[in-house]
């Protein structure tokens, strides 16, 4: 009964960590939600599934927020949205436009942990569970397909001629 | 080497390309409802295992000090009748 009370209480006066964590997803959830995207292959302006899987994957970080120890949480977030996505690879086989479209799950997964997250090749294939080698040969053929494809290479000149001064 | 660098950075200009996506705004209430459900059920998961362990702890000292199974079983045989 105390303890319903409690919970009560924490729910309506959010506490330090609850603060802390609002944060945290107001700092983060911009980057991580384009990253979703571009692994689902949804449009920006309308990507549900995108949504879902960062939504569960900050989720299993709130749950975990308390027991941190010093863990970096946005490493931990990036670790949940990528095994979550590679368990249900299935779901995201059809290219749905976006600019991974040409690529297959598995190696929309590499490219995005590799280039867009910058993360470690050996990092990425302790999280992967893939060799290092077969991270770096996926990372190589996937940006030779993506500089084969007109319409994401055109988008890419366009955006480098904009963004240079 | 230099070429294999060029070509990644044209990758991720590609990456950068698309605009960005309007986070939802009911994000982080959904974000903390999942959380807290999650906690709860690792809880409840938590505490059921602990009601089985020691229900099967209990259970193991109960039957033992009924049955003592660590006393040498009755002899299976009559001894010999000597006597007669």
């Amino acid at each position: 009964m105390r303890e319903q009370r409690r919970h009560r209480a924490t729910a309506r006066l959010p506490g330090a960590r609850e603060r802390d964590f609002e944060a945290y997803v107001a700092g983060a959830a911009g980057r991580l939600l384009h990253a979703a995207t571009l692994l689902t292959t949804e449009h920006p302006g309308r990507a549900p599934r995108a949504q879902a899987l960062l939504t569960a994957a900050l989720g299993a970080t709130y749950a975990r927020w308390g027991r941190l120890r010093g863990e970096d949480p946005y490493d931990l977030t990036r670790r949940e949205l990528a095994t979550r996505f590679a368990r249900a690879a299935w779901r995201f086989h059809r290219p749905r436009g976006g600019v991974l479209s040409p690529l297959t799950p598995p190696e929309r997964l590499v490219v995005v942990l590799r280039l867009y997250e910058g993360v470690a090749e050996e990092q990425a294939a302790a999280l992967l569970g893939l060799p290092v080698e077969r991270v770096r040969a996926t990372c190589t053929r996937s940006v030779a397909v993506l500089r084969r494809t007109p319409v994401a290479r055109d988008a890419a000149r366009a955006t480098g001629k904009a963004g240079a001064p | 080497m230099s070429d294999h660098d060029r070509k990644e950075d044209e990758v991720r200009r590609m990456l950068d390309a698309p605009p960005r996506g309007q986070v939802p705004p009911d994000l982080l209430p959904r974000v903390l409802d999942r959380g807290t459900r999650a906690l709860r059920r690792a809880r409840v998961l938590r505490r059921l295992l602990w009601v089985l362990l020691t229900a099967a702890a209990i259970a193991f000292t109960v039957w033992a000090s009924a049955a003592e199974p660590w006393r040498p079983p009755p002899a299976g045989v009559t001894p010999p009748f000597q006597g007669w």
